[in-house]
């Protein structure tokens, strides 16, 4: 049997997945990173954007999170995360419409639009139709 | 006869009011099970964040957030929930009677007090009372969302940490069980510090991208978390205690139904035996 660890994905809404998983990855700070049981004690701060996990079975589930922190234990990792919805249920055309204001504020930059926030905005955007694409594909 | 008709017409006016009410008790009931489930399923994330908190203070002991920091205290701010509706029964002026005594001790000892306000109630309530209102919430409804709460708890922390706030007071309403709701003044700002403990194995996290940012994050995080488990436990206290005052209102309304039943079915005797003896004299004279 594959070595496991326990994964909890929670927010301050809901706990949205508790489970075993034999690998999992998300978009930390600095970049991508790939957990895998037995890890080293780890606190990172992530990026909007999907977190991939591959349970037991060697199946894999993807959630989107729009931001947050990942504790990583040996053999528990909980991601505290600040608004996590499960990707699936994410509407994309929500997502392109968000994206859409916030590229319209961008280049209309006399309204005064806090400049900062609408590039969150858009990032936040983006990363949410590549989770949206990318499980698209998964399913076809 | 005129009295039996007006009782009827009463009677009638009440039974429309105990099924108004009855309606309410009932959809209390399945609302307070669904912001039950809510209340429950927003623990995990608090508890989560306090164990990394305590584990992250313990191993960065030279670290010192201004949240995790006793000043004196000259300024105090209040974040009160109540709910938006009324018809809860004593729900939200119980919270402000354990409130106001409280706000004019402060003023006694000369501490100065800012409010933040969540739900109708309370704006509605302080807008009479009056008091320094700093930042308001209303209209959550049944399914409040954290994104709602963020800008009125901001304000208080961003507040704190430029030194205008020395602690931050959450108000609110715990859900005990459906019959008790208890009114809470919990101390929020600062957090109490975390109990040594002894550790068999001294280990650190990898921090990304330093503990300070990370352990910053956290904290508001986690004040962010305790202001929204406030507000769902108002929620289904709220709901709570509207279910209870619903059927106390049920209830009353079936005894007034059932003493001018009584009055009723007594009028309407009386006309009947009057108009019989009224025929038994006619007859009689005739």
């Amino acid at each position: 049997m594959a070595m496991t660890m326990q994964v909890d994905i929670v927010s301050a809404e809901e706990n949205v997945f508790s489970g075993t998983a034999q690998y999992l990855s998300a978009r930390a700070a600095n970049g991508e990173v790939g957990i895998l049981p037995r890890h080293a004690p780890m606190l990172l701060q992530l990026q909007p954007g999907e977190v991939r996990v591959t349970n037991e079975a060697g199946e894999q589930e993807m959630y989107y999170v729009s931001g947050g922190v990942l504790e990583v234990q040996p053999h528990i990792v909980t991601i505290l995360s600040d608004t996590a919805v499960r990707a699936a249920d994410l509407d994309e055309a929500a997502a392109a419409e968000a994206k859409r204001r916030a590229e319209e504020a961008l280049k209309d930059q006399k309204t005064d639009i806090d400049f900062a926030k609408t590039q969150a905005e858009l990032l936040e955007a983006i990363a949410q139709l590549r989770t949206i694409r990318r499980l698209r594909e998964q399913i076809r | 006869m005129a009295g039996a008709k007006e009782i009827r017409t009463q009677i009638k006016s009440i039974q429309n009011t105990q099924k108004i009410t009855r309606a309410m008790e009932m959809v209390a009931a399945s609302k307070m099970r669904s912001a039950q489930q809510r209340m429950e399923s927003s623990r995990p994330y608090a508890d989560k964040i306090r164990r990394v908190i305590s584990h992250l203070s313990l191993a960065n002991p030279d670290y010192s957030h201004p949240f995790l920091e006793e000043r004196e205290v000259k300024r105090i701010g209040y974040v009160v929930i109540s709910s938006d509706r009324g018809l809860c029964g004593g729900l939200n002026t119980n919270l402000f009677r354990k409130l106001i005594p409280e706000l004019a001790r402060a003023e006694q000892e000369g501490q100065d007090y800012e409010l933040a306000l969540i739900g109708n109630k309370a704006v509605q309530f302080f807008r009479r009372h009056g008091g320094k209102v700093v930042a308001e919430a209303a209209q959550l409804g049944d399914t409040p969302r954290l994104t709602d709460l963020i800008g009125t708890i901001k304000v208080m922390l961003d507040k704190y940490e430029a030194g205008e706030l020395d602690r931050i007071v959450l108000c609110y309403n715990e859900f005990v069980n459906t019959m008790t709701q208890q009114p809470r003044l919990d101390t929020v700002l600062p957090l109490p510090a975390a109990e040594e403990q002894l550790r068999e194995h001294a280990w650190d996290y990898l921090y990304e991208p330093s503990p300070a940012e990370v352990l910053d994050l956290l904290l508001k995080r986690y004040v962010e978390s305790l202001v929204y488990q406030g507000v769902v436990e108002n929620i289904a206290s709220e709901q709570a205690a509207r279910m209870v005052a619903m059927k106390s209102a049920s209830d009353n309304a079936g005894n007034l139904i059932d003493e001018l039943q009584l009055a009723y079915n007594k009028a309407r005797q009386a006309a009947i035996t009057t108009e019989l003896s009224e025929i038994a004299a006619g007859a009689e004279a005739v």
